[in-house]
């Protein structure tokens, strides 16, 4: 089990060593030590590995992840899982700004609270905040679940294309184009299906409400200049 | 005797000219902004007002033909491992598929690689198409992160970090419904069909010192082997330079109102951002003064034309030049040989610039598949090699008249200013002076 203690390797170290697992290698899992908010940790992984960051980490952890399952034990600052295309990001504490912004594929789950813009611009990804999601989130999101347990802050899902969001609590306030939509029989089999592989249990997918986009915005219309 | 007032001629308003009224009924019939591509259309200072002096008694000539004037350029000393060479200095500047069709994206990677030189993707994401004909290719990092992927990341042999462009300085893409065919619209993960205007600011990092981290992270991703280049549009030159260095860019791209754009609103294009003339000096006395010039590259795009604008930028200090609006012209762009389809449209050669309708009679700014054909991107990317290899040889032969063996060497003493405009912004003399605006006390 490859050990990298960032008070003493270097960064460029561990996430070379990262890069370079070969297929159908047995030394796949790698713990992290002292990360000591540390940016860039973790990041441009593409293979099937297992990380363990033992601590809090600085922007853009397991950026662009693609395959490996990644658990910070701490929080995580701005763009955690940025671009992710594949695998799993655990964050045990909060997250900062930006998290999961523009992912394509896998699984974010964050077991505190997330900043503002969660799930920003987000193209395919799926994201579970068991705590609560600052304001702007999912502006611009194109696809993929934001499923959060608790409350959303202002503008959630402004300008808003495909992407499904599910919120347990209450949201202050609803973005442009963005509005409660019916929780149909696929909808909670969707956030059941989320909540399972995050490890959230004891919640039930009927407390949930659906928000997404009225689609108004989609073609530029003079009348609706308003609204931008 | 009785007074005749005698007939006078018609005259119009020099403020209220055809254009105006035509764009206040224009406003008045729909309601919307006008949209278009391309760049500025009013005249601004050029390089078209500057001169070369020339050898003489205190500087003598290289023989045409028979001395060597090396063009090459290496982008991305400063910290990638794996730097771009470059033949020539004038790269093909970012265009998307989506803004473009396939075979025009092909073209210019065939006209590229033929010439030595890069070409760049855009908005949407690298095609299979563009990477295997383009040699070198350099991928855009831009706000919308439209089919942005690691993978694609990997494969690129530099990235480019796009904060601006000339045309928009603080504007984002717009492409819209009538150009999203499904290829467009899977690789933006959007639905066919819809307007998709592009973010102005990225999604997960705002100001030089969050950028600083996220080309940390770009270069721990892709391994520290890429050139990164930022690339601005001409808002603030000195400091956008000085502030691209302190974050950390090998190169840095800085391009000028004249820079085109695939569609944005006429007010935008016409009235945000600065001549591309301006830019340079800002950019090279940022550069000088950290220390980095030459050791952090700058690319001069908007409004590039021919070898003299190229030897020019590069005698104000540039390492290379860019080209988009040339490019597309060499290949075949509002291209005379199409008149009576530009007409139909309600325009003509060499005006055509409704780029974002789809309805391009080149086959080039078009998503139509029948259009598309009419572009053969063999004849295509030849043509835009013969277009290099002209420019390329025009920037030597100008070189060689004012005694350079390498068309870096190329100085501002070499040149002198037809303007007061061009003078102050070149900081090169008024011609038959020793003197530019700023300089001493007049």
């Amino acid at each position: 089990m490859p050990n990298f203690d960032l008070s003493t390797t270097s960064l460029r170290d561990l996430n070379g060593a990262l890069h370079r697992v070969e297929e159908g290698s047995n030394d796949i899992h790698f713990d992290v030590l002292n990360p000591r908010g540390h940016h860039a940790v973790a990041v441009g992984i593409a293979a099937h590995l297992t990380v363990d960051i033992k601590g809090s980490v600085g922007y853009y952890c397991a950026g662009m992840n693609d395959g490996a399952d990644v658990v910070i034990h701490g929080s995580a600052g701005p763009g955690v899982a940025e671009n992710m295309m594949s695998g799993t990001v655990v964050v045990e504490g909060d997250a900062s700004q930006y998290a999961g912004a523009t992912g394509r594929g896998g699984l974010l789950v964050i077991r505190g609270n997330a900043s503002s813009r969660c799930g920003i611009s987000m193209k395919g990804i799926d994201i579970v905040v068991q705590g609560n999601i600052g304001h702007m989130s999912a502006f611009m999101a194109q696809a993929g679940n934001l499923v959060v347990l608790g409350n959303a802050g202002d503008a959630l899902g402004d300008s808003i294309y495909e992407a499904r969001l599910f919120v347990r609590g209450h949201v202050k306030s609803l973005g442009s184009d963005c509005i409660e939509k019916e929780m149909r029989p696929e909808h909670h089999e969707i956030v059941a299906d989320l909540l399972r592989r995050a490890g959230v249990t004891g919640v039930s997918p009927a407390e949930f409400k659906r928000y997404g986009s009225a689609r108004r915005l989609y073609n530029f219309h003079v009348d609706n200049a308003d609204a931008y | 005797m009785s007074y005749v007032n005698p007939p006078t001629p018609p005259r119009k308003s020099a403020t209220f000219d055809d254009a105006t009224l035509a764009e206040i009924r224009r406003a008045a019939a729909t309601g919307i902004y006008d949209i278009r591509g391309g760049g500025t259309k009013r005249k601004v200072p050029h390089f078209d007002d500057l001169l070369f002096l020339g050898a003489s008694m205190s500087r003598y000539p290289l023989e045409g033909y028979r001395e060597r004037c090396d063009t090459n350029v290496v982008l991305g000393t400063r910290f990638a491992k794996k730097p771009i060479k470059l033949k020539i200095p004038i790269t093909i500047a970012g265009m998307s598929f989506g803004s473009l069709s396939a075979p025009a994206k092909e073209a210019l990677g065939r006209g590229a690689t033929i010439a030595g030189t890069s070409t760049t993707t855009g908005d949407g994401g690298m095609t299979p198409e563009e990477r295997v004909h383009s040699q070198t290719l350099v991928y855009q990092y831009l706000p919308s992160r439209y089919g942005m992927n690691p993978r694609d990341l990997r494969r690129a042999d530099a990235i480019e970090i796009v904060i601006g462009q000339g045309a928009k300085p603080g504007g984002g893409g717009m492409l819209l419904g009538q150009k999203i065919s499904d290829r467009v619209a899977d690789m933006r993960t959007l639905p066919k069909g819809i307007d998709q205007r592009s973010a102005c600011r990225h999604p997960d990092w705002t100001g030089p010192d969050d950028l600083e981290i996220k080309i940390l992270e770009l270069r721990e991703i892709t391994d520290w082997e890429k050139p990164i280049y930022v690339k601005v549009g001409g808002a603030r030159p000195y400091y956008d330079t000085a502030l691209a260095v302190k974050a950390g860019a090998d190169v840095i791209v800085v391009d000028g109102m004249q820079g085109g754009t695939a569609a944005t609103q006429e007010v935008f294009i016409e009235h945000v951002g600065q001549p591309t003339l301006a830019c340079i000096r800002p950019a090279v006395q940022a550069l000088q003064d950290l220390g980095m010039h030459r050791k952090v590259q700058l690319i001069i795009s908007g409004g590039i034309r021919s070898g003299a604008d190229v030897a020019k930028a590069l005698a104000l200090g540039a390492d290379a030049v860019s080209i988009g609006t040339a490019a597309l012209v060499a290949i075949g762009d509002n291209d005379p040989r199409w008149e009576g389809d530009y007409r139909k449209l309600g325009t003509t050669a060499g005006a055509y610039d409704d780029w974002h309708e789809g309805k391009d009679p080149a086959g080039i700014t078009t998503q139509e598949p029948e259009l598309a054909k009419r572009l053969d991107p063999v004849t295509a990317g030849r043509r835009l090699a013969n277009y290099l290899a002209v420019m390329t040889l025009e920037a030597q032969t100008i070189a060689r008249a004012n005694g350079k063996s390498h068309v870096h060497n190329l100085e501002p003493e070499d040149l002198c200013a037809l303007t007061l405009e061009a003078a102050a912004m070149a900081q090169v003399p008024l011609a038959g002076t020793s003197w530019f605006p700023g300089k001493g006390t007049f």
